[in-house]
């Protein structure tokens, strides 16, 4: 099988992010059968009927989440969450960076569909160039008819806005981006009520990944029953998957969703040549590892369930034994400590916590106890607290200490890392 | 403020339905113009937006790319999460600071260079990854950021890498 580009089918063509080149890949052509042949519950439906699933990493199906808006005539807004920043995880760089007409098209479409006349992107403040790409982009679909008022002789008007976010991970969490871009400090929000009845001002508010709005292009282009044929039967379509570490290509990679993990390896070249699979993280420091014994595991949405873990975002991490999973681990939570919000005191302080426990560890100075403590206080962030966040910060360190308690024993047994690596900074 | 800076400010506040929106936007925009936060600049997004000094901190505060305190001309992020980790940033730091003596949470003498760990910058695949002033530099080994810093002395402009 190998890779299947869909979404990524013209990302090497020299000025793909102009609009003349990206209309020469055939591009805006969705937006005019959307536009001029269909109606807005037309797009909703062929969405819906695609089974498209949320690319940021909750995998919710975007064709529902649209169906939540109420019918009550208060104006929709659409927000397109670029706050990328899982680690592992750099596919809506390389959509935003190299394909900024693909992300206007699909944010033109997405909100007709829904019927908002306000869209927002919410762009993570690094990607600076970016925003200068995107800001290019737009104004070029505005002068061509595509976004703006009229588009494309319509009644249909739609403005966007580029909204740049300053320097936060939680800001990836749907009902923090909208704190912040509301202009506070982002802290998710209860739930009920969903963006859908209360978003951003209040307003109904659609937030949707940058991926995935990327995906409906295709999806209106070609239609519903042939995105189906890719995929599984629950994981319908093509996914980008960015795969790092220990491979001699990393990269973006697209592939049919299903497509086994040890594929998706050995097309991003394979571990350098005498080295030993140890781990892989799937789908982003969220998740929990796989280990050599899931190499054959497809990688769609319920197969990485089933094997305890989640596809997440598609942000692979290949580890091979040269690298220390206590070392790694830690610095997981160490980012995760970094980056709670702090509402929760859970995943506040249970955190801070974890990450001492770690560090301990990681020095050779821990015991067994400090496993037991680990595995209690993952149990007591859990579940427990506001947002995924708090299930996040635990998937790494539980699983480590599943699979690899051995290297943890190492630790205590010889004083320190048995790969003699330093501490971590 | 200048009155130009004020003025680009208070169009950026008429563009937002919801005022307090524009209160991100503007510092960015006052921190590109003073190099960083200043008290000043706090106590003028706080007097555009009728915001008090406190409830613009609280902003400013759970940011990590607004800076309180003055960065060097040409502020360096190095990327330290899993991959880049995985991939030597580490070493990338330590040369910094032992090849060209810019320490974290300093700024040179000659008010050039400040560096700073960073959470994950999504530029895993090239790993390690780094940006000076927001652009974007990849695979980054001790070689290339010679270049990169002795270019700079001598007044190249950071423009970053293309992905």
């Amino acid at each position: 099988m190998s890779e299947c580009k869909v979404l990524l089918k013209h990302a090497d063509v020299p000025g793909i992010e102009t609009l003349s080149v990206y209309e020469s890949c055939g591009g805006y052509a969705a937006l005019k059968k959307a536009l001029l042949e269909m109606t807005p519950e037309a797009v909703q439906k062929e969405v819906l009927d695609s089974g498209l699933r949320g690319r940021g990493g909750a995998g919710f199906p975007t064709g529902r989440k649209w169906s939540f808006l109420p019918n009550d005539g208060r104006p929709r807004i659409l927000v397109c969450n670029a706050d990328e920043g899982e680690p592992g995880t750099f596919k809506d760089h390389l959509l935003i960076h190299r394909l900024p007409h693909l992300l206007v098209e699909g944010m033109v479409i997405s909100a007709y569909a829904i019927g908002a006349k306000r869209a927002y992107i919410y762009l993570r403040g690094e990607f600076l160039q970016g925003y200068e790409l995107l800001e290019e982009a737009m104004r070029e679909a505005s002068e061509k008819g595509y976004l703006g008022h009229h588009i494309l002789g319509t009644d249909y008007d739609l403005e966007i806005k580029l909204y740049r976010g300053a320097g936060a991970y939680i800001c990836g969490e749907e009902t923090a981006l909208l704190d912040s871009l509301e202009g506070r400090r982002g802290i998710p929000r209860m739930k009920p009520p969903f963006p859908a009845t209360a978003g951003l001002y209040g307003l109904p508010t659609v937030v949707n990944n940058v991926e995935t709005l990327t995906a409906v292009v295709p999806i209106l282009e070609k239609g519903a029953a042939w995105y189906r044929t890719m995929g599984t039967e629950k994981s319908p379509g093509t996914k980008i998957f960015s795969i790092s570490g220990s491979v001699q290509r990393p990269g973006n990679y697209e592939f049919t969703l299903g497509t086994p993990l040890s594929e998706m390896i050995e097309t991003a070249g394979g571990l350098p040549p005498g080295h030993t699979l140890k781990a892989v993280v799937p789908g982003g420091a969220s998740c929990a590892y796989l280990t050599e014994e899931h190499l054959d595991v497809p990688m769609d949405y319920e197969s990485l369930q089933a094997a305890g873990t989640m596809l997440g975002s598609g942000g692979m991490i290949v580890i091979d034994t040269t690298h220390c999973i206590v070392r790694l681990t830690k610095k997981a939570m160490s980012f995760f400590r970094h980056e709670s919000c702090g509402k929760c005191t859970p995943c506040r302080e249970g955190t801070l916590w974890m990450d001492q426990v770690l560090e301990r560890l990681e020095a050779g100075r821990g015991s067994e106890a400090d496993l037991d403590m680990l595995t209690d206080l993952s149990g007591n962030i859990a579940g427990r607290t506001f947002c995924a966040f708090g299930d996040a910060a635990v998937a790494m360190v539980a699983s480590s200490v599943k699979y690899f308690k051995e290297d943890y024993l190492a630790h205590f047994e010889l004083g320190g890392c048995p790969l003699e690596k330093e501490p971590v900074l | 403020m200048t009155a130009e800076l004020r003025a680009r400010c208070e169009a950026i506040r008429a563009e937002y339905p919801d005022a307090q929106s524009a209160l991100i936007p503007i510092l960015h925009t006052l921190q590109d113009a003073y190099g960083h936060l200043t008290d000043e600049a706090v106590d003028e997004a706080g007097e555009l937006m009728g915001m008090t000094r406190a409830a613009v901190e609280g902003v400013v505060s759970f940011y990590t790319l607004f800076k309180r305190h003055p960065k060097g001309k040409f502020h360096i992020q190095i990327c330290d999460n899993l991959s880049c980790c995985m991939m030597g940033s580490g070493d990338i730091v330590k040369h910094l600071e032992e090849r060209w003596g810019i320490r974290e949470g300093e700024v040179t003498d000659d008010g050039l260079f400040s560096v700073e760990r960073v959470e994950c910058l999504a530029a895993c695949g090239y790993a390690p990854a780094g940006q000076v002033n927001l652009r974007y530099y990849y695979r980054l080994t001790p070689e290339k950021i010679d270049e990169l810093i002795a270019g700079l002395r001598q007044g190249e402009v950071a423009s970053g890498e293309r992905v």
